[in-house]
């Protein structure tokens, strides 16, 4: 970027222009030498209503160009990266339990380290480099609540249902056959010596 | 029936997208975590009257950790950059830990009780030099004594209460280097000494308050100075000369400059090459001559004396002060299996006030550094504590005669890991008794039950946790059926070898790898030595530990051979030669010994075992057997043949010459080679084909013989941000090893690395960074086997018109065609691994380590070079996921769930007994282990399945029959009646 802002004066100028209308929303201050600059930003994570979520700013990495450059926060939340070289730079932030765009930050060498910042997941720049988690990280499923259509929903609770249905429907549904039917179809079974329930037993064919 | 069940597994494989996933109550069941720090390089006691006792120490894995003095527990720590290194620590004000880095550039201010960074400040550094950090020792916590940072070729006083920079000194004047910043207690003038081109010393005078130069002194210095130095007092240092063999008093009192030259033949009979020891004492100096540590006790007017001597394997602390102005130091030394440690005061080295010998395990090694704390007894006498850093990098607190405690800190340096297996239980040995009675088994199911329905409370499910690591059996020293418990084999930096139970990760034995050769070899890398399951099954399986003396790669390699079981080493040989690639041969003798080839630097090769049975083996395959190199640095693969038996000098018939076969030379002006990676050796592939929803065949290109290869513009060989999109771009490889025959070439333009990649079966997925879209990017590159493609006609499979078994060579050109895919990827990565299980048939994840030293579990589905846009209905029937422009980071799919791995370098997988589940280990500064299902345990019943609603279902069942039993038979009664 810096690069094609000197190689173009068509380009600078546009890129002064901006640098003006951008002025009053300066991000960062620098300062140091001519090619090393400072990027200044701050973690911000908002109260959380998650037990145990607590932001615990002590365990809060900041990382600059993938493990380059490893800072941490402050109390305030503020972080800052010495003695970065002019160029488009990547800081991650990791902190447990929270999810953060990494953060595209251009340092421009021409507008004395003016930094620019973009999310890149989300493309959305910033005017204030203010780091804000996308979303809270659950590392654990949580256990859903007692339920009876689970347990009935179980293979197990599907094999006891089918047990009850036996069980409590089918002398309904003799009731409903034909006493003569029945009968016949009874008469008929003990022809072909089909055994029924009882002889299936074997205390059943003992007490006969 | 065992196939049936394999048939029926991608059904089951395919019906959903199963993630890792664990409930809140079940993590620490099947995996582990053990925290560690490095070997400590620096300690500061913080023992106060009130408050926790602690004990702050940096280390070589750049950490800064606040420690537990009384049980060695860590408060908090912090794993600074892997470019940050620690140059000192100390506390300020009685309340903040200071620490020093990056060569003196960075000072930041940790809070002692929590380790809240507090501030930081980056200070003026234009050249390397020296660092140091001196933290005024201050009790009035209201009065802001500066601290006084040299670092950088600059000298800085930084307020210690919010890291202000009071005012800076330049010392960066040519051939100037600064060796010593002293500051005498109370007084506001800060000495600088310094040589000048070695030469000349320059004293310095500064104002404390101010920072301006009250007076210059120098003085030439005929002989001309080795750079090693030692203060003895607030005005007094001594150096020795270029020779080695004087040693010079240095005097600036006042800023006058005096020299008192003292040879050290003077002092100690025909003496050799002297050195100066690091501990600091207080009017005095050790000094190592012929092997022998002499005490030299430095006079009023600069005049030397000897006033003991002691052996060489004797390690020191610097002084401290104890009461009525009398400093006191404490000695370590060795003798046999105890180590004595000696409190002597400095002034009369006849009065030792303390004198403790202790039982050390051999295995830890010398002692390397101690570091001294004293305490006031309840009769007001002093008493000692010693933290001693043994050769293992092992962290131990003596007190009273006794270790206190004791941190394996050699872990936090693992180099390799390999798994073995566990005995077998053998007849007669008893299974520990898990569930006493039925009614206690009954009880455990029942809170589990409970627990699952949640309707436990919280003692329940302290007991159901108990329960489960009770019952589970995962601590027991024998093998059991589903390979869940295991050694993991650790190699450390340290040339230590571990191993660790994968249950609990309790170390069961470990061994300090030694040599004749050289006092320490350095560990390298592991091997499978010997694993017998056909032949030789009454010996015990063994590891091969290369490692070498010293850190060139041309230094001679040691062998050590270590049974598995015991822990015990059963041989071990300095070879002799060194150490550049060591290959295992697919090729076993008679007692399952596999054949390694070692070669060294002078391009030739050496076979082990030596004995001639492995020799006939080696060379009935000798034609066969190809290896390759990479020259990084010149961008050179080249690929080696075996050619004759060494000639000449050494008649040695295991070694062997080698013939260059093949190079691929890649131009350094536009590629540099940043990664290469091969498969694993011992994975296993179940399906060589895969099924399209077409009804196609794809036939995988599964060969061993592939070598991935990424370079990048060496312009964008460095940091993410040095170069612009237009400058870089990446290409990557695939080279077959056999020919070097690029068979796959990729190119990516505007994107740079580092790469990290992973090699499984017929695909690669690597890790890069794309510097257009400023995202990183992982691209998949599955390659298949055209040649194979018109197997696909039953009919000539049946009539044996197939190439299926037409030797596969390497002189035809393989037919292949790849297909690729990339997406975006929302985290940088240190490393990638893939789960392996014992059969391959479960299918795959990628186990990303990323920045944040978290692992994450990412199915291989996710990377599928046949994900679309709009999956067509067949297509997510066989389990295709919609391609999205970016992979999925799921929290629940990471699987070190609520731990970060600190300082994540690696990941091992290794399978067990059950196809569906895999080992993982992970290794860093921390180590994590557990256990993965990436398909679920569809082979067996989880921890979750509940006993109990299966017995209740089978009483209810039985219950239920009975009544029915019952009523049928009063009805056939009554109609009997009828």
């Amino acid at each position: 970027m810096a690069q094609i802002i000197r190689s173009s004066p068509v380009l600078a100028f546009i890129g002064l222009q901006i640098c003006f209308i951008f002025f009053a929303s300066t991000l960062t201050c620098t300062s140091g030498s001519e090619d090393s600059y400072t990027i200044t930003g701050r973690v911000k994570i908002p109260p959380s209503n998650v037990i145990g979520h607590t932001a615990k700013f002590s365990n809060v990495k900041v990382i600059l160009n993938g493990g380059d450059k490893i800072t941490f926060l402050r109390p305030d939340g503020y972080f800052t990266f010495h003695k970065v070289p002019a160029g488009t730079h990547l800081i991650e932030v990791s902190a447990m339990g929270y999810f953060f765009s990494p953060v595209r930050v251009d340092v421009s060498a021409r507008h004395r380290g003016k930094v620019q910042a973009t999310l890149t997941e989300t493309r959305r720049s910033l005017t204030e480099m203010v780091l804000e988690p996308l979303k809270e990280e659950q590392y654990y499923e949580i256990r859903e609540p007692f339920n009876v259509m689970n347990i009935v929903k179980s293979p197990m609770g599907l094999m006891v249902g089918f047990m009850v249905v036996v069980v409590f429907l089918m002398p309904k549904l003799m009731e409903n056959i034909d006493p003569e039917e029945m009968k016949q179809a009874q008469e008929e079974m003990r022809r072909q010596g089909v055994p029924s329930l009882t002889s299936l037993l074997p205390s059943a064919g003992a007490s006969r | 029936m065992a196939i049936r069940v394999f048939l029926l597994l991608p059904v089951f494989l395919s019906s959903a997208i199963v993630s890792f996933s664990l409930y809140e109550d079940q993590a620490g069941l099947a995996d582990w975590h053990q925290r560690y720090i490095g070997k400590v390089k620096h300690a500061v006691f913080h023992t106060q009257k009130t408050g926790r006792k602690r004990v702050i120490v940096s280390t070589e894995e750049n950490v800064v950790a606040s420690l537990d003095l009384r049980h060695g527990e860590i408060f908090w720590r912090h794993v600074l950059g892997t470019k940050d290194a620690i140059d000192g620590v100390g506390i300020a004000l009685g309340k903040y830990v200071i620490t020093l880095s990056s060569e003196g550039s960075t000072l930041r201010a940790w809070n002692l009780p929590d380790g809240q960074m507090v501030w930081e400040t980056a200070l003026h550094s234009a050249h390397h030099s020296k660092s140091l950090l001196s933290v005024p020792i201050n009790l009035k916590v209201d009065k802001d004594y500066p601290i006084t940072v040299f670092g950088g070729g600059y000298l800085h006083a930084v307020s210690a209460l919010d890291g202000e920079v009071l005012w800076e000194k330049d010392f960066t004047a040519e051939g100037f280097e600064v060796q010593r910043v002293l500051q005498p207690l109370g007084s506001t003038v800060i000495y600088v000494l310094g040589f000048v081109n070695l030469s000349e010393a320059v004293v310095y005078q500064i104002d404390s308050k101010s920072g301006e130069v009250l007076a210059q002194k120098s003085m030439a210095f005929p002989g001309g100075f080795s750079g090693e130095i030692s203060s003895v007092s607030s005005d007094k240092v001594v150096v020795l000369d270029s020779t080695k063999s004087i040693l010079v008093t240095i005097g600036f009192l006042d800023g006058d400059i005096s020299f008192q030259k003292t040879p050290i033949s003077d002092l100690v009979e025909d003496s050799g090459n002297a050195e100066i020891l690091s501990p600091l004492l207080s009017n005095m100096l050790a000094v190592k001559v012929n092997k022998r540590t002499v005490f030299v006790k430095v006079g009023g007017e600069g005049k030397l004396e000897v006033v003991d001597s002691l052996s060489d394997e004797t390690a020191m602390s610097d002084s401290l002060a104890v009461a009525d102005d009398q400093e006191a130091f404490a000695s370590v030394h060795h003798e046999g299996s105890k180590i004595h440690l000696m409190v002597k005061l400095v002034n009369e080295l006849d009065n030792v006030l303390l004198r403790e010998t202790i039982e050390m395990d051999q295995h830890r090694g010398r002692v390397h550094k101690v570091f001294m704390n004293n305490y006031i007894r309840t009769d007001r006498s002093n008493g000692f504590r010693a933290l001693i850093v043994m050769e293992d990098h092992s962290l131990l607190l003596l007190q009273q005669g006794a270790i206190v405690w004791s941190r394996e800190e050699g872990l936090a340096s693992v180099t390799d890991v390999t798994t073995a297996e566990l005995p077998v239980e053998k007849d007669g040995v008893s299974v520990a008794k898990v569930e006493h009675t039925l009614f206690e088994w009954l009880k455990g199911h029942v809170l589990k039950l409970k627990g699952s329905l949640l309707l436990a409370s919280p003692e329940d499910v302290v007991a159901i946790q108990e329960l489960r690591v009770k019952s589970s059996g995962k601590n027991k020293l024998t093998r059991d059926h589903n390979g869940f418990r295991k050694l993991i084999l650790a190699l450390t930096r340290g040339g230590k070898l571990f191993a660790l139970h994968t249950g609990d990760g309790r170390i069961v034995w470990s061994m300090l790898l030694k040599s004749q050769a050289c006092e320490r070899p350095n560990g390298i890398s592991l091997y499978q030595w010997q694993v017998p399951h056909h032949h030789a099954m009454d010996k015990n399986p063994s590891v091969l530990v290369v490692g070498r003396c010293g850190s060139d790669s041309s230094a001679p390699g040691v062998l050590s051979f270590v049974d598995v079981y015991t822990g015990k080493e059963i041989t071990s040989s300095d070879i002799g030669h060194s150490v550049v690639q060591v290959l295992p041969l697919p090729f076993t003798d008679s007692t399952e010994q596999r054949l390694h080839l070692i070669a060294d630097t002078v391009g030739h090769v050496h076979l082990y075992p030596k004995t001639s049975e492995a020799l006939s083996i080696f060379q009935r395959e000798f034609q066969n057997i190809y290896w390759y190199t990479v020259e990084a640095d010149d961008g050179i693969i080249r690929g080696h043949v075996m050619k004759s038996s060494c000639s000449g000098e050494t008649a040695d018939e295991y070694c062997f010459t080698t013939r260059e076969l093949w190079t691929v030379v890649f131009p350094s002006e536009s590629e540099k080679i940043i990664s290469t990676l091969t498969r694993k050796s011992n994975e296993v592939v179940h399906t060589q084909a895969k099924v399209n929803t077409d009804q196609d065949l794809l036939y995988k290109y599964v060969s061993k013989n592939l070598l991935f290869v990424a370079t990048v513009s060496p312009k964008g060989a460095g940091e993410i941000g040095s170069v612009t999109p237009e400058e870089s771009s990446l290409v990557v490889y695939l080279i077959d090893t056999i020919t070097g025959r690029i068979l796959h070439r990729l190119s990516h333009q505007g994107c740079q690395g580092p790469v990290h990649a992973v090699f499984s079966e017929n695909w690669v997925v690597y890790h890069y960074f794309n510097l257009r879209a400023h995202k990183y990017e992982v691209t998949v590159v599955e390659i298949y086997d055209q040649s194979r493609a018109e197997n696909k006609n039953v009919w000539k499979l049946i009539l044996g018109k197939h190439n299926l078994t037409a030797p596969i060579t390497s002189y035809s050109r393989p037919e292949v065609f790849t297909k690729s895919q990339s997406y975006f990827f929302a985290q940088s990565v240190k490393t990638i691994a893939v789960t392996s299980t014992a059969k391959g048939i479960t299918s795959k994840q990628l186990l990303i380590g990323t920045i944040g030293d978290q692992i994450l579990a990412l199915d291989k589905r996710f990377v599928d070079p046949r994900r679309t846009l709009n999956p067509s209905q067949a297509e997510k029937e066989e389990g295709i996921i919609p391609l999205t422009d970016s992979l999925p980071i799921i929290p629940q799919s990471y699987v070190t769930h609520s731990h970060r791995v600190e300082g994540l370098r690696g990941i091992v997988t290794a399978p067990s007994k059950l196809e569906s589940t895999t080992h993982v280990f992970a290794y860093g500064v921390d180590l994590f282990y557990t256990r993965l299902a990436p398909s679920k345990t569809y082979d067996s019943l989880t921890d979750d399945f509940s006993y109990a609603l299966l017995l209740i279902t089978i009483v209810v069942l039985v219950a239920a029959i009975y009544i029915t039993w019952a009523l049928s038979e009063k009805k056939e009664l009554s109609e009997k009646w009828r």
